[in-house]
């Protein structure tokens, strides 16, 4: 059962180097990616391109190397050989002002109130929108005046989304937002990422392992498995195949 | 009700595709009356974030929609179910013929002929359908 396509990520013979704001360029091309940890392969020759607009899931077991195929792409962790280019661009610091990173963990300081964080995170990226950041709080029903170390796990999540969708960012990479947090929140997350998710200018890869919750949104998805992309397809194709890309992941990773 | 408040039940285990379950939720809502001639659809964002799904599939069931004549959109003001009075009634009849065949099926299969299912329709509908009928 493969089901991966050819890929098209030779770059043209001139197309080193192209200008960052080609339309019809993807918006992500990764080529032969290998990442080595002592005593371990995270990536071993991940390729995949990613076309404007797509909400791709990241699926596969914990220890997959959804996170480190994510670090590579948002410029934290370089890779020991291969390719990632973000519009057409190598990864650096031109690449970091284009793509919100979502960490899985907090990098937050406990003292730090909501309103802290958000001011503190703005004056990072020019792409922030302190409106929108308002819009997002309410819905995640947070307040400016709550201390992070005060806030439940899925609270903390619900902000790590709000500083992470407040920029106008056109690369979005979240690292399991749905992790080990309550059902009430997990629903709210999908929902506001919905609402405020801008299809069309923007991109998503949203790397999880709770398939269920996020059926409907998928686009397109990537099984990991061990450091290399088992399968590949679009969401809807494979949904109408197997019932449910949750049957799908259960039948794979079994 | 109104229309704005319609939220479509989807089944993501099901191998229908997801336009097309919005697409018969809407019909279904149209043929039992839960949605009237003139009622304003949800906004394609509205009803994403209410049923979880990517603004592109409901962007896809509201063209089908269109196609299939059920509802009309006025720029700038929404989509709203067609003021088209054959729609209701070719909308419950093809639903009632769904839920008819359905019901044929499932019997057939139980072992019950024509005349047996034709009994147990009437015994039904003149309301003694208490436990008397017995197979054979």
């Amino acid at each position: 059962m493969d089901e991966r396509r050819p890929l098209a990520t030779e770059p043209e013979a001139d197309g080193r180097g192209a200008p960052a704001d080609g339309e019809g360029r993807p918006v992500l091309e990764v080529r032969d990616l290998v990442k080595r940890y002592p005593g371990a392969e995270a990536l071993n020759g991940v390729s995949l391109t990613l076309p404007r607009g797509t909400v791709l899931g990241l699926l596969g077991p914990n220890g997959s190397g959804k996170s480190t195929l994510l670090k590579s792409i948002a410029g934290l962790v370089h890779p020991d050989e291969g390719e990632v280019r973000v519009e057409g661009l190598p990864v650096g610091t031109a690449t970091k002002a284009r793509v919100a990173y979502l960490p899985e963990v907090d990098p937050y300081y406990r003292w730090m109130r909501v309103a802290q964080v958000l001011e503190w995170t703005a004056t990072f990226y020019d792409d922030w929108e302190p409106d929108r950041a308002e819009e997002l709080l309410q819905f995640m029903n947070l307040r400016r005046d709550q201390k992070v170390g005060g806030l439940s796990k899925g609270q903390r999540a619900r902000l790590r989304l709000v500083v992470t969708l407040a920029r106008n960012a056109p690369l979005l990479l979240l690292d399991e937002p749905l992790s080990g947090i309550d059902l009430a929140s997990r629903a709210r997350i999908i929902r506001g990422l919905i609402g405020q998710f801008r299809g069309g200018e923007q991109s998503l890869i949203i790397s999880t392992h709770e398939v269920a919750e996020v059926e409907g949104f998928l686009e397109r998805v990537v099984f990991l498995e061990r450091g290399r992309i088992r399968l590949e397809g679009e969401a809807e194709a494979l949904r109408v195949k197997h019932g449910s890309l949750q049957a799908l992941f259960e039948e794979v990773f079994a | 009700m109104g229309g704005r408040g319609f939220t479509p039940r989807l089944d993501f285990t099901s191998t229908r595709p997801i336009y097309l379950q919005i697409v018969d939720e809407v019909r279904r809502a149209i043929a039992r009356g839960e949605l009237r001639p003139g009622d304003r659809l949800p906004s394609q964002r509205d009803l994403a974030v209410q049923a979880r799904v990517n603004p592109n599939t409901v962007q896809r069931a509201y063209r089908e929609m269109e196609l299939l004549n059920m509802t009309e959109t006025v720029r700038g003001e929404g989509t709203f179910v067609a003021q088209n009075p054959v729609l209701i009634r070719s909308l419950r009849a093809e639903m009632a013929q769904e839920a008819l065949q359905q019901f044929l099926q499932e019997m057939r299969a139980l072992g019950f002929d024509g005349s047996e299912i034709r009994a147990l329709v009437d015994q039904a509908l003149t309301g003694d359908g208490g436990g008397g009928a017995s197979r054979g």
